[in-house]
Protein backbone atom coordinates (compact mmCIF):
# COMPACT_ATOMS: atom_id res chain seq x y z
CA UNK A 1 0.00 0.00 0.00
CA UNK A 2 2.81 2.22 1.27
CA UNK A 3 4.94 1.20 -1.94
CA UNK A 4 2.19 1.86 -4.41
CA UNK A 5 2.23 5.77 -2.62
CA UNK A 6 5.54 6.28 -2.49
CA UNK A 7 6.13 4.76 -6.37
CA UNK A 8 2.98 7.13 -7.69
CA UNK A 9 5.12 10.44 -5.80
CA UNK A 10 8.12 9.25 -6.97
CA UNK A 11 6.99 8.78 -10.42
CA UNK A 12 4.99 12.44 -10.12
CA UNK A 13 7.89 13.84 -9.04
CA UNK A 14 9.74 12.60 -12.04
CA UNK A 15 7.02 13.90 -13.99
CA UNK A 16 6.97 17.05 -12.51
CA UNK A 17 10.52 17.36 -12.81
CA UNK A 18 10.62 16.43 -16.74
CA UNK A 19 8.49 19.05 -17.76
CA UNK A 20 10.29 21.10 -15.57
CA UNK A 21 13.31 20.73 -17.42
CA UNK A 22 11.44 20.94 -20.78
CA UNK A 23 10.02 24.02 -19.93
CA UNK A 24 13.26 25.54 -19.15
CA UNK A 25 14.79 24.50 -22.57
CA UNK A 26 11.36 26.01 -24.14
CA UNK A 27 13.09 29.59 -22.82
CA UNK A 28 16.15 28.88 -25.55
CA UNK A 29 14.01 28.38 -28.89
CA UNK A 30 12.30 30.63 -31.38
CA UNK A 31 14.19 33.52 -29.18
CA UNK A 32 13.12 37.40 -30.25
CA UNK A 33 15.51 39.98 -30.58
CA UNK A 34 18.08 40.57 -28.49
CA UNK A 35 17.06 44.45 -27.72
CA UNK A 36 13.81 42.83 -27.14
CA UNK A 37 15.18 40.91 -23.98
CA UNK A 38 17.30 44.25 -22.84
CA UNK A 39 14.52 46.30 -22.74
CA UNK A 40 12.37 43.36 -20.76
CA UNK A 41 15.33 42.58 -18.42
CA UNK A 42 15.58 45.80 -17.45
CA UNK A 43 11.46 46.02 -16.57
CA UNK A 44 12.32 42.78 -14.66
CA UNK A 45 15.63 43.96 -12.79
CA UNK A 46 13.30 46.82 -11.59
CA UNK A 47 10.68 44.92 -10.34
CA UNK A 48 11.99 41.94 -8.68
CA UNK A 49 15.29 43.83 -7.85
CA UNK A 50 14.76 47.68 -7.05
CA UNK A 51 11.13 46.95 -5.12
CA UNK A 52 12.12 44.41 -2.90
CA UNK A 53 14.77 46.45 -1.38
CA UNK A 54 12.59 47.86 1.34
CA UNK A 55 11.57 44.72 2.52
CA UNK A 56 15.36 43.13 2.44
CA UNK A 57 16.42 45.91 4.21
CA UNK A 58 13.93 45.67 6.99
CA UNK A 59 14.71 41.46 7.34
CA UNK A 60 17.97 42.12 7.22
CA UNK A 61 18.27 44.75 9.75
CA UNK A 62 16.02 42.29 12.00
CA UNK A 63 18.25 39.60 11.53
CA UNK A 64 21.97 41.24 12.06
CA UNK A 65 20.12 42.56 15.58
CA UNK A 66 18.32 39.29 16.74
CA UNK A 67 21.73 37.30 15.62
CA UNK A 68 24.22 40.36 17.90
CA UNK A 69 21.76 39.50 21.12
CA UNK A 70 21.19 36.18 20.97
CA UNK A 71 24.62 35.32 20.51
CA UNK A 72 26.01 37.51 23.07
CA UNK A 73 23.14 36.15 25.59
CA UNK A 74 24.92 32.29 24.64
CA UNK A 75 28.71 33.20 24.75
CA UNK A 76 28.76 34.93 28.01
CA UNK A 77 31.98 32.97 29.40
CA UNK A 78 35.21 34.73 30.88
CA UNK A 79 36.68 32.39 28.58
CA UNK A 80 35.02 33.97 25.61
CA UNK A 81 36.29 37.22 24.43
CA UNK A 82 33.51 39.73 23.21
CA UNK A 83 34.76 40.25 19.69
CA UNK A 84 33.50 36.39 19.01
CA UNK A 85 30.05 37.51 18.87
CA UNK A 86 30.63 39.92 16.13
CA UNK A 87 32.47 36.78 14.30
CA UNK A 88 30.09 34.43 14.96
CA UNK A 89 27.14 37.24 13.41
CA UNK A 90 29.58 37.55 10.70
CA UNK A 91 30.23 34.00 9.61
CA UNK A 92 26.22 33.65 10.66
CA UNK A 93 25.11 35.93 8.09
CA UNK A 94 27.57 35.92 5.08
CA UNK A 95 27.42 32.03 5.17
CA UNK A 96 23.78 31.65 6.11
CA UNK A 97 21.40 34.27 7.42
CA UNK A 98 22.13 36.62 4.14
CA UNK A 99 21.56 34.19 1.33
CA UNK A 100 18.98 31.69 2.61
CA UNK A 101 16.54 33.94 4.52
CA UNK A 102 16.51 36.38 2.09
CA UNK A 103 16.01 33.81 -0.53
CA UNK A 104 12.59 32.78 1.39
CA UNK A 105 11.73 36.37 1.78
CA UNK A 106 12.27 36.59 -1.83
CA UNK A 107 10.36 33.48 -2.79
CA UNK A 108 7.38 35.13 -0.82
CA UNK A 109 7.69 38.18 -2.59
CA UNK A 110 8.86 38.09 -5.83
CA UNK A 111 7.92 34.30 -6.55
CA UNK A 112 4.44 34.40 -5.74
CA UNK A 113 4.31 37.84 -7.81
CA UNK A 114 5.76 35.93 -10.67
CA UNK A 115 3.09 33.01 -10.28
CA UNK A 116 0.49 35.50 -9.92
CA UNK A 117 1.55 37.40 -12.99
CA UNK A 118 2.16 34.72 -15.53
CA UNK A 119 -0.71 32.46 -13.92
CA UNK A 120 -3.28 35.58 -14.75
CA UNK A 121 -2.13 36.06 -17.98
CA UNK A 122 -2.26 32.69 -18.68
CA UNK A 123 -6.28 32.19 -17.58
CA UNK A 124 -6.95 35.62 -19.43
CA UNK A 125 -5.49 33.82 -22.81
CA UNK A 126 -2.61 37.36 -22.91
CA UNK A 127 0.09 34.01 -23.44
CA UNK A 128 -2.28 32.50 -26.44
CA UNK A 129 -2.40 36.17 -27.44
CA UNK A 130 1.45 36.33 -28.01
CA UNK A 131 1.99 32.68 -29.40
CA UNK A 132 -0.63 33.24 -31.98
CA UNK A 133 1.25 36.47 -32.75
CA UNK A 134 4.53 33.93 -33.61
CA UNK A 135 6.25 34.88 -30.05
CA UNK A 136 7.37 32.00 -28.02
CA UNK A 137 5.68 32.97 -25.09
CA UNK A 138 7.57 31.09 -22.49
CA UNK A 139 11.22 32.94 -23.55
CA UNK A 140 9.63 36.26 -23.89
CA UNK A 141 8.13 35.77 -20.62
CA UNK A 142 9.84 33.93 -18.79
CA UNK A 143 13.52 33.91 -19.70
CA UNK A 144 14.08 37.97 -18.75
CA UNK A 145 12.68 36.90 -15.46
CA UNK A 146 14.80 34.57 -14.67
CA UNK A 147 17.57 36.16 -15.87
CA UNK A 148 16.71 39.90 -14.08
CA UNK A 149 16.51 37.68 -10.81
CA UNK A 150 19.97 35.49 -11.57
CA UNK A 151 21.54 39.28 -11.69
CA UNK A 152 19.23 41.02 -8.77
CA UNK A 153 19.13 38.32 -6.01
CA UNK A 154 22.74 38.20 -5.69
CA UNK A 155 22.53 42.32 -5.03
CA UNK A 156 20.44 41.88 -2.70
CA UNK A 157 22.26 39.81 -1.05
CA UNK A 158 25.54 41.57 -0.98
CA UNK A 159 22.78 44.39 0.87
CA UNK A 160 21.45 41.88 3.02
CA UNK A 161 25.01 40.98 4.22
CA UNK A 162 26.25 44.74 4.60
CA UNK A 163 22.47 45.89 5.92
CA UNK A 164 22.84 43.02 8.90
CA UNK A 165 25.91 43.14 10.18
CA UNK A 166 25.43 46.76 10.09
CA UNK A 167 22.50 46.35 12.22
CA UNK A 168 24.01 44.15 14.33
CA UNK A 169 26.84 46.64 15.16
CA UNK A 170 24.14 49.50 15.98
CA UNK A 171 22.63 46.99 18.56
CA UNK A 172 25.57 46.40 19.78
CA UNK A 173 25.89 50.28 20.35
CA UNK A 174 22.53 50.54 21.68
CA UNK A 175 22.26 47.59 23.90
CA UNK A 176 25.71 47.60 24.81
CA UNK A 177 25.78 43.64 24.59
CA UNK A 178 29.20 44.09 23.21
CA UNK A 179 31.32 47.35 22.48
CA UNK A 180 31.54 49.20 19.03
CA UNK A 181 35.23 48.33 19.31
CA UNK A 182 35.02 45.25 19.95
CA UNK A 183 32.33 44.25 16.85
CA UNK A 184 34.14 46.02 14.64
CA UNK A 185 37.78 44.14 15.40
CA UNK A 186 35.05 40.67 15.65
CA UNK A 187 33.69 41.38 12.16
CA UNK A 188 37.78 41.82 10.95
CA UNK A 189 38.74 38.73 12.56
CA UNK A 190 40.06 35.68 11.06
CA UNK A 191 37.97 36.53 7.66
CA UNK A 192 37.76 34.36 4.48
CA UNK A 193 36.53 35.79 1.60
CA UNK A 194 35.62 32.69 0.34
CA UNK A 195 32.57 33.47 2.18
CA UNK A 196 31.84 36.40 0.25
CA UNK A 197 31.79 33.97 -2.87
CA UNK A 198 29.65 31.46 -1.10
CA UNK A 199 27.39 33.22 -0.42
CA UNK A 200 27.08 34.72 -3.89
CA UNK A 201 27.47 31.07 -5.09
CA UNK A 202 24.47 30.81 -3.43
CA UNK A 203 22.34 33.83 -4.10
CA UNK A 204 22.95 33.22 -7.99
CA UNK A 205 21.29 29.50 -7.93
CA UNK A 206 18.74 30.56 -5.60
CA UNK A 207 17.48 33.53 -7.84
CA UNK A 208 17.42 30.79 -10.38
CA UNK A 209 15.41 28.63 -8.75
CA UNK A 210 12.83 31.01 -7.25
CA UNK A 211 12.39 32.93 -11.14
CA UNK A 212 12.14 29.60 -12.44
CA UNK A 213 9.93 27.62 -10.50
CA UNK A 214 7.47 30.21 -10.11
CA UNK A 215 7.60 31.21 -13.57
CA UNK A 216 6.89 26.98 -13.79
CA UNK A 217 4.37 27.15 -11.47
CA UNK A 218 2.22 30.62 -12.88
CA UNK A 219 2.82 29.31 -16.43
CA UNK A 220 0.77 25.57 -16.23
CA UNK A 221 -1.84 27.31 -14.07
CA UNK A 222 -5.19 26.94 -15.79
CA UNK A 223 -9.23 27.74 -14.41
CA UNK A 224 -9.79 30.68 -12.82
CA UNK A 225 -8.78 33.14 -9.85
CA UNK A 226 -8.85 30.25 -7.33
CA UNK A 227 -6.62 28.33 -9.29
CA UNK A 228 -4.27 31.04 -9.67
CA UNK A 229 -4.03 31.82 -5.88
CA UNK A 230 -3.05 28.47 -5.99
CA UNK A 231 -0.04 28.22 -8.37
CA UNK A 232 1.40 31.76 -6.30
CA UNK A 233 1.18 29.35 -2.98
CA UNK A 234 2.36 26.55 -4.57
CA UNK A 235 5.66 28.47 -5.95
CA UNK A 236 6.56 29.87 -2.59
CA UNK A 237 6.10 26.36 -1.07
CA UNK A 238 7.75 24.92 -3.63
CA UNK A 239 10.77 27.66 -3.90
CA UNK A 240 11.38 27.21 -0.32
CA UNK A 241 12.14 23.59 -0.45
CA UNK A 242 14.27 23.93 -3.22
CA UNK A 243 16.12 26.53 -1.32
CA UNK A 244 16.88 24.71 1.64
CA UNK A 245 17.58 21.39 -0.78
CA UNK A 246 20.11 23.72 -2.70
CA UNK A 247 21.27 24.95 0.80
CA UNK A 248 22.39 21.82 2.18
CA UNK A 249 23.94 20.39 -1.53
CA UNK A 250 26.08 23.59 -1.66
CA UNK A 251 26.89 23.58 1.80
CA UNK A 252 28.37 20.06 1.73
CA UNK A 253 30.07 20.92 -1.55
CA UNK A 254 31.49 24.24 -0.60
CA UNK A 255 32.07 24.27 3.02
CA UNK A 256 35.19 22.10 2.37
CA UNK A 257 36.78 25.21 0.85
CA UNK A 258 36.11 27.44 4.00
CA UNK A 259 38.47 25.37 6.27
CA UNK A 260 41.66 27.45 6.19
CA UNK B 1 -7.71 29.75 -47.68
CA UNK B 2 -7.33 27.82 -44.92
CA UNK B 3 -7.86 24.26 -45.23
CA UNK B 4 -8.59 21.76 -41.99
CA UNK B 5 -8.83 17.88 -43.18
CA UNK B 6 -9.92 15.43 -41.06
CA UNK B 7 -9.22 16.82 -37.41
CA UNK B 8 -9.95 14.80 -33.86
CA UNK B 9 -8.89 15.58 -30.79
CA UNK B 10 -9.37 14.02 -27.46
CA UNK B 11 -8.67 15.14 -24.02
CA UNK B 12 -7.99 13.01 -21.40
CA UNK B 13 -9.87 9.86 -23.84
CA UNK B 14 -12.90 12.03 -24.36
CA UNK B 15 -13.21 12.92 -28.05
CA UNK B 16 -13.57 16.63 -28.81
CA UNK B 17 -13.32 16.48 -32.63
CA UNK B 18 -14.51 14.18 -34.66
CA UNK B 19 -12.79 13.94 -37.74
CA UNK B 20 -13.50 17.67 -39.31
CA UNK B 21 -12.94 19.06 -42.35
CA UNK B 22 -13.52 22.22 -43.64
CA UNK B 23 -12.31 25.21 -46.01
CA UNK B 24 -12.46 28.74 -44.75
CA UNK B 25 -12.42 30.92 -48.23
CA UNK B 26 -10.50 34.02 -48.79
CA UNK B 27 -12.67 38.16 -48.47
CA UNK B 28 -15.11 35.70 -46.61
CA UNK B 29 -16.43 36.07 -42.72
CA UNK B 30 -16.35 32.55 -42.27
CA UNK B 31 -18.64 31.34 -38.91
CA UNK B 32 -18.61 28.02 -36.51
CA UNK B 33 -21.77 28.38 -34.84
CA UNK B 34 -22.64 25.93 -32.07
CA UNK B 35 -23.75 25.35 -28.83
CA UNK B 36 -21.94 25.94 -26.09
CA UNK B 37 -19.21 23.13 -25.52
CA UNK B 38 -19.25 21.50 -29.09
CA UNK B 39 -16.18 21.86 -29.45
CA UNK B 40 -15.89 25.12 -31.75
CA UNK B 41 -13.29 26.92 -29.71
CA UNK B 42 -10.97 23.68 -29.92
CA UNK B 43 -11.31 23.73 -33.31
CA UNK B 44 -9.94 27.56 -33.59
CA UNK B 45 -7.38 26.59 -31.38
CA UNK B 46 -5.87 23.56 -33.23
CA UNK B 47 -6.46 26.27 -36.48
CA UNK B 48 -4.11 28.68 -34.67
CA UNK B 49 -2.01 26.02 -33.80
CA UNK B 50 -2.50 26.86 -29.56
CA UNK B 51 -3.98 22.92 -29.64
CA UNK B 52 -2.35 20.07 -31.44
CA UNK B 53 -5.17 18.16 -33.13
CA UNK B 54 -4.65 14.33 -32.57
CA UNK B 55 -4.76 13.68 -36.21
CA UNK B 56 -5.31 15.65 -39.52
CA UNK B 57 -4.19 18.59 -41.54
CA UNK B 58 -4.23 22.06 -41.74
CA UNK B 59 -2.94 24.21 -44.85
CA UNK B 60 -2.55 28.10 -44.86
CA UNK B 61 -2.84 28.79 -48.62
CA UNK B 62 -1.43 24.99 -48.75
CA UNK B 63 1.42 25.25 -46.05
CA UNK B 64 1.11 22.65 -44.27
CA UNK B 65 0.42 24.19 -40.38
CA UNK B 66 -0.35 21.67 -37.85
CA UNK B 67 3.00 19.50 -37.85
CA UNK B 68 5.11 21.85 -39.58
CA UNK B 69 8.26 23.13 -37.64
CA UNK B 70 8.24 25.80 -35.24
CA UNK B 71 9.54 27.96 -37.37
CA UNK B 72 7.17 27.71 -39.79
CA UNK B 73 4.49 27.89 -37.73
CA UNK B 74 5.68 30.90 -36.73
CA UNK B 75 6.30 32.50 -39.84
CA UNK B 76 2.64 31.76 -40.90
CA UNK B 77 1.32 32.82 -37.37
CA UNK B 78 3.05 36.10 -37.78
CA UNK B 79 0.48 36.49 -40.84
CA UNK B 80 -2.47 35.76 -38.45
CA UNK B 81 -4.39 38.02 -35.84
CA UNK B 82 -6.97 37.12 -33.39
CA UNK B 83 -9.24 38.69 -31.36
CA UNK B 84 -9.96 36.60 -27.76
CA UNK B 85 -12.89 36.40 -25.80
CA UNK B 86 -11.96 38.28 -23.29
CA UNK B 87 -9.91 40.71 -25.56
CA UNK B 88 -6.92 39.46 -23.97
CA UNK B 89 -4.98 42.75 -23.76
CA UNK B 90 -1.79 42.98 -21.71
CA UNK B 91 -2.77 44.36 -18.40
CA UNK B 92 0.64 46.39 -17.33
CA UNK B 93 0.71 48.35 -21.05
CA UNK B 94 -1.42 51.29 -22.00
CA UNK B 95 -4.26 50.84 -25.33
CA UNK B 96 -1.61 52.03 -27.55
CA UNK B 97 1.42 49.67 -26.22
CA UNK B 98 -1.20 47.26 -26.64
CA UNK B 99 -1.68 48.21 -30.07
CA UNK B 100 1.72 48.74 -30.67
CA UNK B 101 3.13 45.40 -29.01
CA UNK B 102 3.08 43.20 -32.58
CA UNK B 103 5.08 46.15 -34.34
CA UNK B 104 7.64 46.19 -31.40
CA UNK B 105 8.31 42.68 -31.74
CA UNK B 106 7.38 41.75 -34.97
CA UNK B 107 9.03 44.58 -37.11
CA UNK B 108 11.77 46.95 -37.49
CA UNK B 109 9.48 50.33 -37.93
CA UNK B 110 10.40 53.55 -37.03
CA UNK B 111 8.56 55.11 -33.68
CA UNK B 112 7.12 57.72 -36.04
CA UNK B 113 6.11 54.91 -38.49
CA UNK B 114 4.68 52.60 -35.62
CA UNK B 115 2.47 55.32 -34.23
CA UNK B 116 0.94 56.32 -37.46
CA UNK B 117 -0.36 53.18 -37.96
CA UNK B 118 -1.58 52.04 -34.16
CA UNK B 119 -3.44 55.71 -34.39
CA UNK B 120 -4.69 54.66 -38.14
CA UNK B 121 -5.81 51.47 -36.32
CA UNK B 122 -7.38 53.18 -33.31
CA UNK B 123 -9.09 55.30 -35.53
CA UNK B 124 -10.33 52.79 -37.68
CA UNK B 125 -12.02 50.83 -34.48
CA UNK B 126 -13.19 54.28 -33.21
CA UNK B 127 -10.57 54.51 -30.52
CA UNK B 128 -9.07 57.78 -31.32
CA UNK B 129 -8.71 59.33 -27.79
CA UNK B 130 -7.50 56.11 -26.03
CA UNK B 131 -4.25 55.37 -26.65
CA UNK B 132 -3.33 55.98 -23.06
CA UNK B 133 -5.91 54.21 -20.80
CA UNK B 134 -5.08 51.27 -19.72
CA UNK B 135 -7.49 47.94 -20.14
CA UNK B 136 -8.58 48.04 -16.78
CA UNK B 137 -9.88 51.61 -17.47
CA UNK B 138 -12.17 50.79 -20.48
CA UNK B 139 -15.43 48.81 -21.03
CA UNK B 140 -15.82 45.24 -22.55
CA UNK B 141 -16.22 46.45 -25.61
CA UNK B 142 -13.80 49.18 -26.05
CA UNK B 143 -11.44 46.03 -24.88
CA UNK B 144 -13.13 44.42 -28.12
CA UNK B 145 -12.02 47.05 -30.30
CA UNK B 146 -8.67 47.64 -29.08
CA UNK B 147 -8.30 43.80 -30.01
CA UNK B 148 -9.56 44.17 -32.81
CA UNK B 149 -7.09 47.32 -33.40
CA UNK B 150 -3.74 45.29 -31.85
CA UNK B 151 -5.20 42.30 -34.68
CA UNK B 152 -5.07 43.85 -37.85
CA UNK B 153 -1.52 46.50 -36.79
CA UNK B 154 0.20 43.99 -38.51
CA UNK B 155 -2.07 43.69 -41.73
CA UNK B 156 -2.75 39.82 -41.20
CA UNK B 157 -3.66 37.60 -43.87
CA UNK B 158 -5.97 35.82 -41.72
CA UNK B 159 -8.29 37.04 -39.00
CA UNK B 160 -9.67 34.78 -36.18
CA UNK B 161 -12.64 36.01 -33.50
CA UNK B 162 -13.58 33.83 -30.13
CA UNK B 163 -16.53 34.73 -29.18
CA UNK B 164 -16.35 38.12 -30.72
CA UNK B 165 -19.53 39.88 -28.98
CA UNK B 166 -20.09 37.82 -26.10
CA UNK B 167 -20.93 39.53 -22.42
CA UNK B 168 -21.80 42.84 -24.62
CA UNK B 169 -25.18 44.74 -24.85
CA UNK B 170 -26.88 44.00 -28.55
CA UNK B 171 -25.82 47.83 -30.27
CA UNK B 172 -22.29 47.51 -29.25
CA UNK B 173 -22.37 43.47 -30.75
CA UNK B 174 -23.64 44.41 -34.17
CA UNK B 175 -21.15 47.42 -34.02
CA UNK B 176 -18.21 45.02 -32.81
CA UNK B 177 -19.97 42.65 -35.84
CA UNK B 178 -19.68 44.89 -38.34
CA UNK B 179 -16.41 45.83 -37.96
CA UNK B 180 -15.01 42.96 -38.43
CA UNK B 181 -17.19 42.56 -41.62
CA UNK B 182 -15.56 45.73 -42.86
CA UNK B 183 -12.60 44.98 -41.85
CA UNK B 184 -12.85 41.43 -44.06
CA UNK B 185 -13.63 43.67 -47.01
CA UNK B 186 -11.00 46.08 -47.03
CA UNK B 187 -7.64 43.72 -46.03
CA UNK B 188 -9.08 40.87 -48.41
CA UNK B 189 -8.60 38.48 -44.99
CA UNK B 190 -9.75 35.08 -44.42
CA UNK B 191 -11.99 35.39 -41.70
CA UNK B 192 -13.12 32.78 -39.01
CA UNK B 193 -15.40 33.50 -36.25
CA UNK B 194 -16.62 31.60 -33.80
CA UNK B 195 -20.15 32.68 -32.42
CA UNK B 196 -22.97 31.34 -30.62
CA UNK B 197 -25.22 34.28 -31.50
CA UNK B 198 -27.68 34.57 -34.17
CA UNK B 199 -27.96 38.00 -34.59
CA UNK B 200 -23.67 37.86 -35.55
CA UNK B 201 -24.51 35.01 -37.83
CA UNK B 202 -27.09 36.57 -40.00
CA UNK B 203 -25.27 40.20 -39.96
CA UNK B 204 -22.11 39.02 -41.02
CA UNK B 205 -21.90 35.06 -41.21
CA UNK B 206 -21.33 34.62 -45.32
CA UNK B 207 -20.24 30.99 -44.99
CA UNK B 208 -21.83 29.05 -41.73
CA UNK B 209 -19.92 25.74 -40.35
CA UNK B 210 -22.37 24.81 -37.91
CA UNK B 211 -20.50 22.06 -34.94
CA UNK B 212 -22.60 19.38 -32.74
CA UNK B 213 -21.07 17.32 -30.81
CA UNK B 214 -17.92 17.55 -31.89
CA UNK B 215 -19.02 17.20 -35.51
CA UNK B 216 -19.66 19.56 -38.60
CA UNK B 217 -23.19 18.96 -39.36
CA UNK B 218 -23.89 22.01 -42.10
CA UNK B 219 -22.13 24.44 -44.51
CA UNK B 220 -23.36 26.94 -46.40
CA UNK B 221 -24.10 29.96 -46.90
CA UNK B 222 -25.56 32.18 -44.31
CA UNK B 223 -28.93 33.02 -46.12
CA UNK B 224 -29.63 29.06 -46.28
CA UNK B 225 -29.52 28.58 -42.74
CA UNK B 226 -33.61 28.54 -41.83
CA UNK B 227 -33.91 26.12 -45.12
CA UNK B 228 -31.92 23.62 -43.53
CA UNK B 229 -32.95 19.74 -42.70
CA UNK B 230 -30.58 19.11 -40.37
CA UNK B 231 -32.52 19.02 -36.81
CA UNK B 232 -29.85 19.80 -34.64
CA UNK B 233 -28.88 23.00 -36.96
CA UNK B 234 -32.66 23.84 -36.96
CA UNK B 235 -33.10 23.84 -33.09
CA UNK B 236 -30.07 25.75 -32.37
CA UNK B 237 -31.21 28.49 -34.87
CA UNK B 238 -34.62 28.62 -33.16
CA UNK B 239 -33.90 28.36 -30.16
CA UNK B 240 -34.45 31.79 -29.27
CA UNK B 241 -38.00 33.47 -29.16
CA UNK B 242 -36.98 35.83 -31.70
CA UNK B 243 -36.26 33.78 -33.90
CA UNK B 244 -39.34 31.28 -33.32
CA UNK B 245 -40.97 34.82 -34.51
CA UNK B 246 -39.53 35.08 -37.70
CA UNK B 247 -40.03 31.80 -38.33
CA UNK B 248 -43.62 32.40 -37.89
CA UNK B 249 -43.57 34.99 -39.97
Amino acid sequence: MFDKANNLSARNFMKSLGKFIIFLGQLFVRRETFATYVHRIVDESIKVGYNSVFIVVIVSAFMGAVTTVQTAYNLISPLIADPIIALVVRDMTLIELAPTITAIVYAGKVGSNIAGEIGTMKITEQVDALEVMGINATSYLVLPKIVASVIMFPLLVIMAGFVSIYGGYLTALFTGVISGTDYILGIQMDFNAFQVIFALIKAVVFGFLVAAISSYKGYFTSGGALEVGQSSTNAVTSSCIAILAGDYILAYMLAPFLTP
Amino acid sequence: MIEVSNISKSFDGKQILYNISVEFEKNKTNMIIGASGTGKSVLLKCIVGLILPDEGKIEFNGRSFANASKELQTEVRREMGMLFQGGALFDSLTVEQNVMFPLNVLTKQSMDEKLDRVNFCLERVGLENANHKMPSEISGGMKKRVGIARAIVTKPNYLFCDEPNSGLDPQTSIKIDNLIKDITDEYEMTTVVVSHDMNSVLEIGDIVNFMHEGRLLWTGPSDDIGNSDVQELNEFVFAGRLMKMVKGK
